[in-house]
């Protein structure tokens, strides 16, 4: 299976990655590229758009349509995507930085809508592209190059962001337990509507060697398990042992009519009662017809 | 001939849109120009076409990039605030040379400034408002017939030469009323569609010509487009080679076809001693102070940009030779006249007049200024 979905989904003349050794971005995307193989998903119908960072370099390795854009704005191009290609399966690949700092508002408006797009946020809680400055997600007294005395402010928890704006299918997840990741993206992809999948990942270089985990990755992902709580576990834990820790499993995963839908069907609608091109008299005909 | 249709500027632009093959809108409410989005409200739909009212300007200027990368023609509609918000992204669809249309509704500046009053303060953010070397197109229409004309021009030249074109209108040319004509026929370009297979398809290749073809999403032709430098594939490079000639030729689209794009009104210039040089909603009141300064037996003519970006130096340099002086009136603090200065200041003298306060230029202030200015001379 490895060699052939490796031949099917990437772009294998761009490896290597440019992610640094350790980088849990890699096993994310090999996640990613397994769902899309699970799922026997057709590339022409895929777009993966990002924005920028260290996450925003993962459609360059990708075989479908790949749109790199600017900083925290993947989700407006692939809302456009989306629109217009309503059969295509529009993933949008985003770092925590991307999502939740200059990116929140497209993130929380696109849950909002519900339209169908697939968020998959790398979340390792740091700008490390730049070099190690805080982002919305760095865990309160953690070290990073713009928090020399530790951080100060409380990070955004992903999830609850998403759940409090209407996504409708949200699971966080993290690169220590990559089986169950896949199945998670998979099922994002699958779910009609917008769904956002959280992934705890690490970043040894930036984030790591200032918070006495090192540059050793395995130091790291021992960090990503302590920080990590199966849904279940949690579920005995007291609020005081739950604090600093990310929850993980499927917070919601829930049937609601979504955007593309809806505006099929109110252009199919209109195409039935359109009497003058110019005229509002269209639009009238379907308002009666809701009326009654 | 034409129907005949009383019609709002910003009206005029949105079913103008529709005509040119628009059929995806995203936008961010703003005065003056909301209305062009409230039509498009209504009328997409009927023509299996999707509007949408994003969260902010930005997320309108990404939305219609991901739109048109599908094949379809993009608009969106603003006006200065929200113009400034959409340079990002803006300068995001010149680097990746993606076909789109943004009409920006000037009002009075800087900041929140008057939005319900015209201004010209834009001419300067629509040319250099984005970090990073470029060439930008910039139609500038002066009347309601010219607001429906130009926005298909727009939307033809957007997919000519696959770059994002703004029409800068004002408030008054938008909110006004007039009569128009629509025409019967008009000529609609649609983008090049690769005539190489996808495996020889590069988004970026200028071997062929100045406009490599745009492949839209789902035709088989699976590439990369990055706001980074780039090469003929679409990835990133660095190279300082290959980054020269990417940029070179997305300049040069635009510079080597200037003469297909660049478009003026020459009014009364033939016999013209004197000139009047000025755009959009100011040169109709500078086309009144001509006829009025003509009857007083003064020599003069007006020179009216259509294309305000690519400038029309040679058209302009072409009359300076012949000019005794040039008069620019525009509603800003001094923004144009810097370039007709720099490319008629070598041959003619150049004056200026203007103000930025909300309210359009009387003609009765421009004829005395210009004729104070012909006596001290």
């Amino acid at each position: 299976m490895k060699t052939e979905l490796a031949k099917k989904y990437l772009r294998l003349e761009k490896l290597p990655t440019l992610w640094c050794s350790g980088c849990g971005h890699g096993l994310i995307l090999s996640s990613l590229l397994r769902a899309l193989y699970l799922l026997n998903i057709e590339k022409d119908k895929v777009a993966m758009v990002s924005g920028i960072g260290c996450s925003g370099r993962t459609p360059g390795y990708v075989d479908v349509h790949t749109l790199h854009t600017t900083h925290g704005r993947a989700i407006p191009f692939a809302t456009g995507i989306k629109l217009m290609k309503p059969e295509f399966y529009v993933l949008a690949v985003m770092g925590d930085g991307d999502c939740a700092a200059i990116g929140g508002n497209h993130f929380i408006h696109a849950a909002r809508r519900n339209i169908d797009i697939t968020a998959i946020v790398y979340n390792n809680g740091i700008y490390g592209m730049t070099g190690g400055q805080v982002s919305p997600t760095t865990p309160y007294g953690a070290y990073a190059s713009t928090a020399p005395y530790g951080q100060l402010e409380e990070p955004f928890d992903i999830v609850e962001l998403a759940l409090g704006a209407g996504a409708t299918f949200v699971a966080r997840s993290s690169i220590d337990e990559i089986p169950k990741l896949d199945r998670l993206i998979a099922d994002g992809i699958k779910h009609k509507g917008f769904s956002v999948i959280d992934v705890i990942t690490i970043c040894p270089i930036t984030f790591g060697r200032r918070n006495k985990l090192g540059e050793d990755p395995m130091m790291n992902l021992r960090w990503v398990q302590d920080i990590t709580v199966p849904m279940k576990k949690a579920k005995d834990m007291s609020k005081e042992e739950l604090k600093g820790k990310w929850i993980t499993g499927i917070f919601r995963d829930e049937d609601k009519p979504n955007l593309i839908d809806l505006y099929l069907e109110l252009n199919k609608k209109l195409k039935h009662s359109m009497v003058d091109e110019s005229s509002k008299e269209g639009v009238e005909d379907v308002r009666r017809q809701d009326e009654t | 001939m034409g129907q005949r249709k009383l019609i709002s500027g910003n009206h005029a632009i949105a079913e103008a849109a529709i005509r040119a093959g628009c059929r995806f809108f995203a936008g961010y409410p703003i005065t003056p120009s909301s209305e062009i989005a409230e039509r498009l409200a209504e009328l997409l739909p009927q023509y299996d076409g999707i509007f949408i009212q994003m969260e902010d300007e930005i997320a309108s200027m990404g939305a219609i990039i991901g739109a048109s990368l599908t094949g379809k023609k993009a608009l969106t509609a603003t006006s200065g605030p929200g113009f400034s918000l959409k340079q990002e992204n803006l300068g995001f669809a010149i680097m990746g040379e993606i076909p789109v249309v943004i009409v920006n509704v000037q009002r009075g500046g800087p900041s929140t400034g008057l939005p319900t009053f015209p201004g010209q303060q834009d001419l300067m953010q629509v040319r250099w408002g984005r970090h990073g070397d470029q060439e930008i197109i910039a139609l500038v229409p002066d009347s309601i017939q010219e607001s429906y004309e130009f926005t298909i021009k727009a939307f033809n030249l957007a997919e000519q030469y696959r770059t994002p074109v703004i029409l800068l209108t004002d408030e008054v040319i938008s909110q006004m009323k007039e009569q128009i004509e629509i025409p019967d026929d008009v000529e609609i370009i649609d983008r090049e569609f690769p005539s190489v297979p996808p495996e020889e398809y590069y988004p970026f290749d200028g071997s062929k010509g100045l406009v490599p073809p745009l492949a839209p999403y789902g035709e088989g032709y699976r590439y990369h487009i990055t706001g980074l430098a780039h090469d003929k594939t679409g990835f990133p490079s660095s190279n300082p080679k290959v980054v020269r000639e990417q940029l070179e030729r997305k300049l040069n689209k635009i510079r080597k076809n200037r003469d297909e794009i660049v478009d003026v009104e020459e009014f009364l210039l033939e016999d013209a001693e004197y000139a009047i040089f000025a755009l959009g909603s100011m040169a109709r009141v500078a086309k009144q102070v001509t006829l009025d300064l003509r009857e007083e037996g003064i020599p003069i003519g007006l020179l009216r940009p259509l294309t305000l970006w690519p400038f029309c130096d040679k058209e302009l340099i072409n009359y300076a030779k012949k000019l005794k002086h040039i008069f620019v009136v525009e509603m800003n603090f001094g923004q144009i006249v810097g370039e007709v200065e720099r490319y008629a200041g070598k041959y003619t003298k150049v004056d200026w007049y203007g103000r930025a306060d909300g309210r359009l230029i009387p003609p009765r202030e421009i004829k005395d200024f210009i004729k104070e200015r012909i006596h001290e001379n």
